[in-house]
């Protein structure tokens, strides 16, 4: 009961500023908005047992991405005006392709049956985490570091004023 | 009622339509952005729930979202320089005004 009541309060929490996200008009608080949302998901990674992967959410995704996003709508603030139109002319066909897809996505999802198994999870998953990353998954993790770094060179390269 | 793997999913679903919502109407290309990431932390919602549901005992789901989480944020970081540098040569950044190789 107390799980459920969890899941509809994050699953609130998740949804609701994401849809302020995708329809305000004023580009400063759909980006606000972005962090509850983001900590919404948080939340549900909590409820899943992902405490790991929950942490590095708050680091990157409400703390990093956020403030990123944040300063370069102060950076550019020409094309973020309250008087500038932030919806384009297709707010008709957008609504029904992403409405019939997630209809699809929700009527695949109830009618599937999935393989579920049972199993308590283990207390604490960082360890296997780690071992997984640095055995099992080594390739991966190599990969996702050499991209991290040639974006990082990229996007310095890519906003330096004379090139 | 438990909650069980179906609510996960339908949450992430209609996350990620949001987002798709969001990268089909907006002209600001930061906002087209914001929409992308909500579609990112959809799909990790998804992984983290299979793990969850469907193998507990494994990590791989974790694995994968950590995985996700790290090139959301290259993705980030790429697409708002890209966004600076149209800032500077076109001093625009709506995607409609942005007609270059169009004819």
């Amino acid at each position: 009961m107390g799980e459920l009541a969890a899941f509809i309060i994050l699953s609130a929490l998740t949804l609701i500023p994401a849809v302020v996200v995708v329809t305000s008009g004023n580009v400063v608080r759909a980006a606000m908005s972005l962090i509850p949302s983001f900590l919404g998901v948080t939340g549900l990674f909590v409820l899943l047992g992902a405490e790991f992967v929950a942490g590095i959410q708050i680091l990157i995704y409400a703390g990093a991405i956020a403030v990123l996003i944040l300063f370069v709508i102060m950076l550019t603030e020409g094309g973020t005006g309250l008087a500038i139109r932030q919806l384009n002319e297709q707010r008709l066909p957008g609504i029904v392709v992403a409405g019939a897809l997630t209809a699809g996505f929700v009527v695949l999802v109830v009618r599937t049956a999935w393989p579920l198994a049972a199993g308590a999870l283990p207390a604490s998953n960082v360890t296997a985490i780690g071992t997984a990353f640095l055995t099992d998954f080594i390739l991966a993790f190599e990969i996702s570091s050499l991209v991290l770094l040639v974006s990082l060179v990229g996007a310095l390269v890519i906003a330096r004023k004379e090139l | 009622m438990a909650v069980g793997l179906t609510h996960y999913l339908v949450v992430a679903a209609l996350l990620f339509g949001l987002g798709l919502y969001g990268i089909l109407t907006r002209r600001n290309a930061v906002a087209i952005l914001m929409g992308i990431e909500l579609m990112l932390n959809a799909t990790n919602i998804n992984l983290v729930a299979f793990n969850r549901y469907v193998a507990p005992a494994a990590v791989a789901g974790h694995v994968f979202a950590l995985v996700v989480i790290t090139l959301a944020a290259c993705e980030a970081a790429v697409g708002l320089a890209l966004v600076m540098a149209a800032y500077r040569t076109l001093e625009t950044i709506h995607v409609d005004e942005i007609n270059l190789m169009k004819w």
